[in-house]
């Protein structure tokens, strides 16, 4: 029996509303098949489930909002049958379980099927629970009033949302200017509380390098010589690709600090920061830019942008960054000094790409330049390193051919 | 339209008394300054002259003793009055009626009644300091085999004496000291008024305020400035002590979700824990919020005005109770 519970996409997330279904009950999922939509204050998310096996009961109706850990759905293995299955829940106390949801159905969804440790009982009042239970509302799918206290008026609200249609449209709606401006502010917050997590807790130091970009700029006119326009790239690959060589020699800037010790990651996956429309941002991962080429990283970043603004991320993308960059290189500063986003440990800024002299071989040139900067976690690393990974990217950034070379895809 | 005229507290309970004296021969009014003085709150002012001595008695500075005296009388076959000063001073009686009038009919089989109504003056706010302020209601309301009436208002001061002269059981009524001057107007004829139910004195769907006695006008207060902000409490006023009304009580609750209890005696096993308890008991899925209470400081109530007030549970404190129970505080 597999148990498919609501992912973390990420620091800032602990409740998601539960769009769409993409499985039926008796269908058959494979590792990493999106199974549903999932939107957060920042983006609707394709979730994917990591186990193979075949959907037994979907157990939350869409558009409830739930916390991160609920579960969503009960899977079948190979070699188990539906009864046993039936079985198993029963015998975990699950019962009130519907056997199968009814599309009209209200939402409910069932107790922990699996014996967890304890964790902090939730306030909730015992209005609230009977409520609840009257609407068929499982309690835990309800969120807490601003007190922290599930109240009547909560699971009212919440039985509200859950009955008001959806849109027929449930990925990507035009939300309306209310909903988009309560967005802004929900997405506001949680960034708020995510970046304050992050200055409180991660020692941060900040290292700035100028490096000079002639020759991949050089190198990029050459390689878009000829090209239409829209197979052009972008000068953001090259930069996600020194930064990707550069980790591979500074493993300390790349993985994840938790439980009091850094746990250096295998992928080079690196989180984009990418600005919204409506305001906020989202860092979704590039995965393996060490491994790919410059087309393909080309490709998949566009992909991704496009994806990002239209609200179909993956939640693999969404969770996966190992390491983030970012550029406000388009607004037109000189230097950004990134917030790192935890658990990851450091964070790549570049600037603007400007036009300035530079002195070479005792001469002066013009020639483009970007500021990159470093901002790490003085807890796994501290500035001499720091200083040597500005400045291997600085210089792998000055031979292109090397860095766009063969790679395996 | 029935009509009204005015009234205070203490003309009520007056009035009540001269009607039960000429009602029922049975009657007799007995306590400390109850006949020449007009009793320590005026209440009997006039009955001596008007009824005579065999019917207004003054007795000796014993609580013991008049009680006692008072128990032996109604079980005689007559319908005394016994009255109190306050019930700081009525402890020193408490043994007559704990163990022989709460008991009598019990240890009796049935026998014996003891038809006594035994008044007393309660509560703090006129700066008689610790020796004459308490609220030791719950001490009688803790007992099986008594009634006891808290008249909060000028009609159930007029008519509550009656059926509590009528009941053949001992029954306490506690005035507070405070309400003696209340002024307002009572409908003439005044009507009958039972001493089973609580009453419901303002209808509200946010939360209820269970209170009785005393702590009702400051409760009304604390309700008006509550509705200025949006909170619409229902106010109870129990009325009856013992036995509750659990029913009025809690139905309030389940429209309401939202329980605070204000009682002037002091939180610790007080009226206010045994009517969250009950409440509790009977409507935990009903409950929104943790029930509340709004009691008198744990301390013996101080003499120096200022003091005397920031221990009395004053609107101010009935007002951020039920703010926080509402989730707004």
């Amino acid at each position: 029996m597999i148990e498919f519970r609501l992912p973390s996409l990420g620091a800032d997330m602990d409740e998601g509303k539960l769009l769409q279904w993409l499985v039926a009950p008796g269908d058959a999922v494979k590792q990493g098949q999106v199974i549903c939509v999932v939107d957060t204050v920042k983006a609707a998310i394709d979730v994917e489930c990591w186990h193979d096996g075949t959907v037994q009961r979907l157990l939350v109706e869409p558009g409830t909002t739930i916390p991160v850990g609920t579960l969503l759905a009960v899977l079948r293995e190979s070699g188990e049958s539906a009864a046993d299955v039936e079985q198993r829940i029963a015998a975990t106390g699950a019962a009130a379980v519907p056997a199968a949801m009814p599309v009209p159905a209200p939402p409910r969804a069932a107790p922990p099927l699996a014996a967890s440790a304890p964790a902090e009982r939730r306030r909730v009042s015992p209005a609230a629970r009977r409520r609840a239970a009257e609407l068929a509302i499982d309690i835990d799918d309800v969120p807490a009033g601003a007190d922290g206290t599930v109240a009547l008026a909560d699971v009212e609200r919440t039985a509200r949302v859950a009955a008001a249609p959806l849109p027929a449209a449930a990925r990507a709606p035009a939300p309306a200017a209310a909903t988009m401006a309560e967005r802004a502010e929900q997405m506001r917050k949680v960034i708020g509380a995510a970046m304050a997590r992050s200055k409180r807790e991660i020692p941060h130091y900040y290292l700035a390098e100028d490096v000079p970009l002639a020759s991949v700029v050089a190198w990029l006119g050459e390689r878009n010589a000829g090209r239409p326009v829209t197979d052009r790239l972008l000068l953001a690959p090259l930069l996600l690709k020194g930064v990707a060589a550069a980790l591979r020699r500074f493993a300390e800037f790349n993985g994840y600090y938790r439980d009091e010790s850094f746990a250096p990651a295998e992928g080079i996956h690196i989180g984009v920061a990418i600005s919204l429309r409506a305001g906020g941002l989202v860092t979704p991962a590039l995965m393996d830019v060490d491994r790919k080429d410059v087309d393909r990283l080309n490709r998949e970043l566009l992909d991704l942008i496009r994806r990002t603004r239209a609200g179909s991320l993956k939640s693999s993308e969404l969770s996966a960054g190992t390491v983030t960059v970012t550029s406000l290189g388009e607004q037109g500063v000189g230097a950004v000094y990134g917030v790192i986003y935890p658990p990851q440990v450091a964070l790549v800024g570049f600037g603007r790409v400007t036009e300035r002299p530079w002195a070479v071989d005792g001469g002066l040139r013009v020639m483009p330049v970007v500021t990159a900067t470093l901002a790490a976690d003085h807890r796994v690393s501290d500035g001499h390193r720091g200083g040597l990974f500005l400045a291997a990217l600085r210089d792998l950034l000055q031979n292109p051919d090397e860095l766009t070379g063969p790679t395996t895809p | 339209m029935a009509n009204t005229r005015a009234s205070t507290y203490r003309d009520a309970l007056r009035e009540a008394h001269r009607e039960a004296l000429a009602r029922d021969p049975r009657v007799l009014i007995m306590g400390e300054d109850v006949g020449r003085y007009g009793g320590a709150y005026a209440v009997t002012k006039g009955l001596l002259a008007e009824f005579g001595e065999a019917r207004i008695r003054d007795t000796p500075l014993s609580e013991l003793a008049f009680v006692g005296t008072g128990i032996g009388a109604a079980l005689g076959g007559l319908r005394p009055i016994v009255e109190v000063m306050t019930v700081n001073f009525s402890l020193l009686s408490l043994d007559q009626v704990v163990n022989t009038a709460a008991t009598v009919r019990h240890m009796s089989g049935g026998q014996f009644s003891v038809p006594i109504v035994i008044r007393m003056a309660t509560g703090a706010g006129r700066q008689l300091a610790a020796q004459h302020s308490h609220s030791l209601e719950v001490w009688y309301a803790h007992v099986p085999g008594i009634r006891v009436l808290a008249p909060a208002t000028i009609e159930d001061a007029r008519g509550m004496l009656w059926p509590a002269l009528a009941d053949p059981d001992p029954v306490v009524i506690f005035e507070h000291a405070q309400l003696y001057n209340l002024e307002g107007e009572l409908a003439d004829p005044p009507p009958a008024v039972d001493i089973a139910r609580a009453a419901v004195r303002r209808a509200g769907r946010d939360a209820t305020i269970v209170t009785y006695g005393g702590s009702l006008p400051r409760v009304a207060v604390a309700a008006e400035e509550l509705a200025r902000e949006g909170i619409e409490a229902e106010v109870i006023d129990l009325r009856v002590l013992r036995p509750l009304d659990w029913e009025t009580i809690v139905a309030s609750v389940r429209r309401t979700h939202r329980v605070v209890v204000v009682d002037e005696g002091w939180c610790t096993c007080s009226l206010a824990a045994e009517i969250i308890a009950g409440v509790t008991e009977r409507a935990f899925f009903d409950l929104d919020a943790p029930p509340a209470r709004v009691c008198t400081e744990e301390v013996p109530i101080p003499y120096a005005r200022h003091m005397e007030e920031a221990a009395l549970p004053m609107p101010p404190k009935i007002v951020a109770a039920v703010r926080r129970a509402c989730g707004k505080a």
